[in-house]
């Protein structure tokens, strides 16, 4: 039995019954590591030692788990992939990752990404692209690509990502495994290394649902800390897990079928419909009309919060510090110019100009204040649907994961892989995307689910359902 | 339409020094981008209230009490160069 290809839940049965220990999961992991991470590339740093807790609490969670690079983890490196933050040891832990060594979780390393979580495919990142684990030539999307090649590739037995526009699902959806985006304050975000504040949630990446629902439980709640997360009791997303979705109303976005959906993405999301019709959901095309406008709302307002956010790296204080070779303005107005001219790549110094941009003088109303206007009305559509429907399904990225290299040269097309996934992060709903087929490449296809916010469970309802009828959870990567 | 003069005056805020090549780069994909940016004119927003934030919170309060934090120490051990204590940067003025 390879224990690396099991799901968390099926692990912990197997050490609750004495048939395999923390120390065996964590050594197949590592085997796995050792035999194919060199193709993958899924991790920025592996740590040999981990810890493995003897305490035998019951509730305790000693599962090997993969950690994007953008989570503070006390005195070790942590660099959002980003050669400016090269060095930089964090002075305390995320929430997030204080929440996970409680629950005993096995931290195997920091996984790659596209740097500040700026990008749809992991190719920005100074560290060098991941590779997809279903097709080594392909993009393992993003930006919490190496999370999601971590898990597919059976290095990881479940990790965790953020997602700010759709960098938790789009990559699970490319990879073929569960990636979930909580409602915006669901998860506390202290600790989380800034890109767009009103938009960014951490959550997890998983072989299932079951799995997703469970590591959900770990990391959810309230935090003093983070005072945008939200006093709300968590619930136990397990006890969500029924095969049942009769009398579920869903809703169908006539707007996301349209010109740019692969052919091949669209038969399996009909198919995946028709198998949750069958247990009992109904269904109705819904309209979302301000869908067209998500994705230039989303770059408005990502990079505006962006070029706020990342004004802290001027090499002042941590990171790298670059000194200019002759004086242009002054000694330290040309080190704070230099070290990010230096410290940044290609598209987040892009990203940081046009929210600076749309947020300087003269173009302010036009941009930024329109960006935040037209995201009222996204919200508002949303809104509106949920008065009524219980869900909303469709594809969760146009096509299957594309080339390494195809998209680089083209920021637009390279934003639009994005176009299902935005909405979620603008309107702050709690979103899914699971496996539900594959192309005639033998690449992955996700399922995207949405509902309204803080009904998590919903999520995880629809998703199990479907999931218990089908067979695409249970599809693993030969490495 | 934005021009390679506005590029490099943007990155002048921004705190980015720019290499002719990359603020000329950079001046095709923002025309491209903002070109495509340019349809949310097709939208009428004028009676709209903007969204800067999804959740209905106002201002979060707590007590001001002393709790534990990092230690000057602490903080410095990140730091690139420090001298007395403070983090110490290039001279800024002469």
């Amino acid at each position: 039995m390879e224990l690396n290809k099991l799901t968390a839940h099926e692990l912990l049965d197997l050490i609750k019954n004495k048939k395999a220990t923390p120390q065996e999961i964590l050594g197949s992991v590592h085997e796995q590591i050792e035999k194919s991470e060199k193709d993958v590339k899924a991790y920025v740093r592996i740590n040999e030692n981990t810890v493995v807790a003897t305490a035998s609490d019951e509730r305790s969670v000693p599962i090997p788990i993969g950690i994007k690079d953008n989570m503070c983890i006390l005195d070790q490196e942590t660099t959002c992939s980003s050669k400016i933050l090269k060095g930089f040891k964090a002075p305390y832990n995320a929430t997030v990752i204080d929440k996970l060594k409680k629950s005993g979780a096995l931290l195997i390393g920091n996984t790659n990404m596209d740097e500040f979580a700026m990008g749809s495919s992991t190719e920005n990142s100074c560290y060098g692209t991941t590779h997809n684990p279903w097709k080594l030539d392909c993009v393992p999307g993003g930006s919490s690509g190496g999370s999601a090649a971590a898990v597919a590739a059976n290095e990881a037995i479940w990790a965790i990502g953020s997602d700010t526009g759709g960098s938790i699902r789009q990559p699970a959806s490319f990879c073929g495994v569960v990636g979930m985006k909580p409602t915006y304050g669901r998860v506390s975000r202290y600790g989380l290394i800034a890109f767009a504040s009103s938009l960014d949630q951490i959550g997890p990446i998983t072989k299932d649902v079951a799995d997703s629902a469970l590591l959900l439980n770990i990391i959810a709640g309230y935090d003093e800390r983070d005072s945008t997360s939200v006093d709300m009791p968590v619930p136990d997303y397990t006890q969500a897990l029924e095969n049942n979705v009769k009398g579920l109303k869903i809703g169908i976005p006539k707007e996301y079928f349209v010109e740019g959906l692969d052919p091949e993405v669209k038969d399996a999301v009909m198919t995946a419909i028709e198998v949750l019709k069958k247990q009992g959901a109904t269904f109705e095309e819904v309209s979302l009309p301000h869908t067209d406008y998500g994705i230039a709302t989303y770059y408005i307002t990502a990079t505006s919060e962006a070029s706020s956010n990342l004004a802290r790296y001027d090499g002042v204080q941590y990171g790298i510090r670059e000194l200019a070779k002759k004086t242009r303005k002054s000694p330290l107005l040309d080190m704070y110019d230099e070290t990010r001219a230096v410290g940044f790549g290609a598209e987040v110094k892009r990203r940081i100009m046009l929210g600076t941009y749309s947020l300087s003088s003269g173009y302010y109303d036009a941009y930024y204040l329109k960006g935040l206007k037209v995201r009222t009305l996204i919200k508002n559509d949303f809104d509106k649907l949920f008065a009524d429907f219980d869900a909303i399904i469709g594809p969760t990225s146009p096509t299957t994961a594309f080339k390494i290299g195809d998209r680089v040269n083209d920021p637009l097309s390279m934003y639009l892989s994005d176009i299902y996934t935005v909405s979620a992060n603008l309107s702050g709903i709690p979103a899914i995307s699971l496996p539900c087929g594959f192309s005639k490449e033998k690449l992955p296809i996700g399922l995207h689910i949405m509902t309204k916010p803080f009904a998590e469970e919903m999520l995880f309802r629809i998703a199990y359902t479907y999931e218990q009828n089908t067979q695409w959870h249970k599809q693993r990567v030969e490495l | 339409m934005i021009s390679e003069k506005d590029v490099q005056y943007v990155a002048g805020l921004a705190r980015i020094h720019l290499k002719d090549e990359e603020a000329n780069r950079l001046t095709k994909d923002l025309e491209k981008i903002l070109d495509y940016i340019n349809k949310l004119d097709t939208l009428d927003v004028t009676d709209v209230q903007p969204t800067s934030h999804v959740l209905p919170l106002k201002n979060v309060y707590r007590e001001d009490t002393v709790r534990p934090s990092l230690t000057q120490q602490e903080s410095l051990k990140i730091s690139v160069d420090q001298h007395e204590g403070s983090f110490k940067v290039p001279k800024v003025i002469e």
